[in-house]
């Protein structure tokens, strides 16, 4: 190569460009649906029912008692008749794994935030909040319960050190991932800790926080429920977990089953609002969000 | 963007390069890695007003490394660099382009743009309304709200170059910011970028391993050897501006061409021999 044989366009082609912004397709929509969305719903909804017809359709033709295993229908009907109490539990149990899972967020980006902010806190402290996660939540769940008093409180406690560590830990990654020429670029224009806290790592962290948030969500309900089983309170103020336990010594399977599948549905239900939350903050930017043309 | 009379005029009374004032100077500037590489050795370098200035060399010769000291990214283990024209205490207003866009993926490319000026404390419309220019400057006026993964290479890059001139500032340093892109779309950015240095009054220390790229764009070219890193040629390269595409074709380009081709052979001879 001597001379350019490739004459460059010149800058009024740039100019054209101007013109025309980007334009994005959009996908043919079904009951205000996208149309792609309706076989990812329909197909496990179809599989689920099988599943259930199968079940009943097994219950009946063996005529297995119900306190051994009730059907579909039988538990349904349980979970009409009984409404009252369970969803009283329902409510409980949700609501102690919303404040521990709020608790989890706090604390959970305040400490990764404390650890960005040096390497010697993040080393004197990430192990103990490792501790604080291999141990198993059903050993100390009952020492906790004898400390505090208020068995919300411990109950909420236990879901909490559940539901803490993956918020920490991977907004403690997160934090740590910003690009390295972008940190330089921070450091050239003189920000200060906070701008490149508030304008660089605190948005580089936030897929890391948002993936580690719905495992929290999920982790929230499942400490609720080991804690609720282990200090076993009775009367109106109970959970879910104790109407299971409850249930099992008056040989209530329909009632078990009922309260069971409250729990599924919630956890469920709690993983997809927070996937929805993913998607909606990272939808515009984040790869692991955006819809892929190839 | 037109060659304006004015910027044409600027390029007359522009002084002659290395006898002014410089902006920047490197005295007896070394760098010795903490691995033992001594990646610069005794590099003495002043930075006239308003060139631009190449460093063209082999890979390993510190190219990259001397435009992050002068940046301030790091200190020379022995040497001195030092901005003679600014005021004592002053902010030199320097600017970085990368060899990536090193673009916040979060934020449009107006965002990405206010960022400095945001570091800065300059806010509101006054921002918004320079930002804006900055992007026209650089032909992106229609792609203010468009996000990064929504931009070509190209594109990407001329966010990034808006960015660094939104600060207005008396340096421009750049790494190797066409290397990865396609050569039409180099071509392109190195006439853009050519204009806009013929605009305005800011320095530029343009770090490249391309002989045509530094031939076609600077006024002078440092040629650097590698192990230990230093500086071995320095070459005028006596054209005119405005250089336009015709300039490509030159005769006169073929022989700057030439000259920074063996200049850039006899690096690499040294480095083979110390190799």
């Amino acid at each position: 190569m001597t001379a350019s044989p490739l004459a460059p366009a010149p800058l009024s082609q740039v100019a054209e460009q101007d013109g025309t912004a980007p334009v994005f397709a959009q996908e043919r929509r079904v009951l205000g649906l996208p149309a792609s969305t309706w076989p990812k719903l329909l197909m496990p909804l179809a599989v689920g029912l099988v599943a259930l017809a199968a079940w009943e359709a097994v219950v009946r033709y063996n005529e297995i008692p119900h306190y051994i295993l009730p059907g579909p229908l039988l538990v349904a009907k349980t979970m009409w008749t009984d409404w009252g109490t369970l969803s009283g539990s329902l409510w409980i149990t949700l609501s102690i794994s919303m404040a521990a899972l709020c608790v989890a967020v706090v604390a959970g980006v305040s400490l990764a935030v404390l650890f960005a902010q040096s390497k010697w806190v993040e080393l004197s402290f990430f192990p103990y909040a490792v501790i604080l996660q291999v141990t198993p939540i059903v050993a100390i769940a009952p020492l906790i319960i004898i400390w505090v008093d208020d068995v919300r409180l411990a109950l909420l406690i236990c879901a909490w050190i559940v539901a803490f560590f993956p918020i920490l830990s991977n907004t403690t990654l997160g934090l740590n991932s910003a690009d390295h020429n972008l940190l330089n670029l921070f450091q050239l224009y003189k920000a200060t800790r906070f701008q490149t806290l508030r304008y660089l790592r605190l948005p580089a962290a936030t897929p890391y926080f948002l993936a580690g948030l719905k495992i929290s969500g999920g982790l929230s309900l499942i400490g609720a429920v080991v804690a609720e089983f282990v200090a076993g309170t009775g009367g109106s103020q109970s959970g879910l977990a104790y109407r299971i336990l409850e249930s099992g010594y008056q040989l209530r399977i329909p009632r078990m089953f009922a309260a069971l599948f409250m729990i599924s549905i919630s956890g469920i239900v709690i993983f997809l609002c927070l996937s929805y939350l993913s998607h909606l903050v990272l939808r515009r930017w984040h790869e692991s969000a955006v819809k892929r043309e190839n | 963007m037109i060659v304006s009379a004015a910027a044409a005029a600027a390029s007359d009374d522009r002084p002659a390069g290395r006898s002014a004032r410089p902006v920047v100077s490197c005295r007896g500037v070394a760098k010795l890695f903490s691995n033992g590489t001594l990646a610069l050795q005794n590099v003495d370098l002043d930075i006239g007003r308003h060139q631009f200035l190449s460093l063209l060399g082999p890979s390993g010769c510190g190219k990259s490394t001397l435009l992050r000291l002068i940046a301030g990214l790091g200190e020379p283990s022995a040497g001195l660099i030092d901005w003679p024209a600014d005021r004592e205490g002053a902010d030199h207003a320097l600017s970085f382009v990368f060899q990536e866009p090193t673009l916040m993926p979060w934020a449009t490319a107006i965002k990405n743009v206010l960022l400095p000026l945001k570091i800065a404390g300059v806010g509101g419309d006054e921002a918004r309304a320079r930002a804006a220019d900055a992007l026209r400057l650089v032909g992106l006026s229609a792609f203010e709200n468009a996000y990064p993964r929504e931009l070509s290479g190209g594109m990407k890059m001329r966010v990034s170059i808006a960015r660094a001139l939104v600060t207005k500032p008396q340096v421009l340093l750049m790494d190797e910011p066409f290397a990865a892109l396609d050569e039409i779309t180099r071509f392109k950015l190195n006439n853009d970028l050519l204009r806009l240095w013929e605009d305005s009054n800011f320095t530029v220390v343009f770090v490249t391993h391309s002989v045509f790229e530094s031939v076609f764009l600077s006024e002078r070219i440092v040629v650097m050897a590698a192990r230990p890193g230093r500086i071995i040629e320095d070459i005028d390269v006596a054209a005119p501006y405005p250089r336009r595409d015709e300039y490509r074709t030159s005769p006169l380009y073929n022989e700057h061409c030439r000259r920074a081709s063996a200049a850039l052979e006899r690096a690499m001879a040294h480095h083979a021999h110390h190799g």
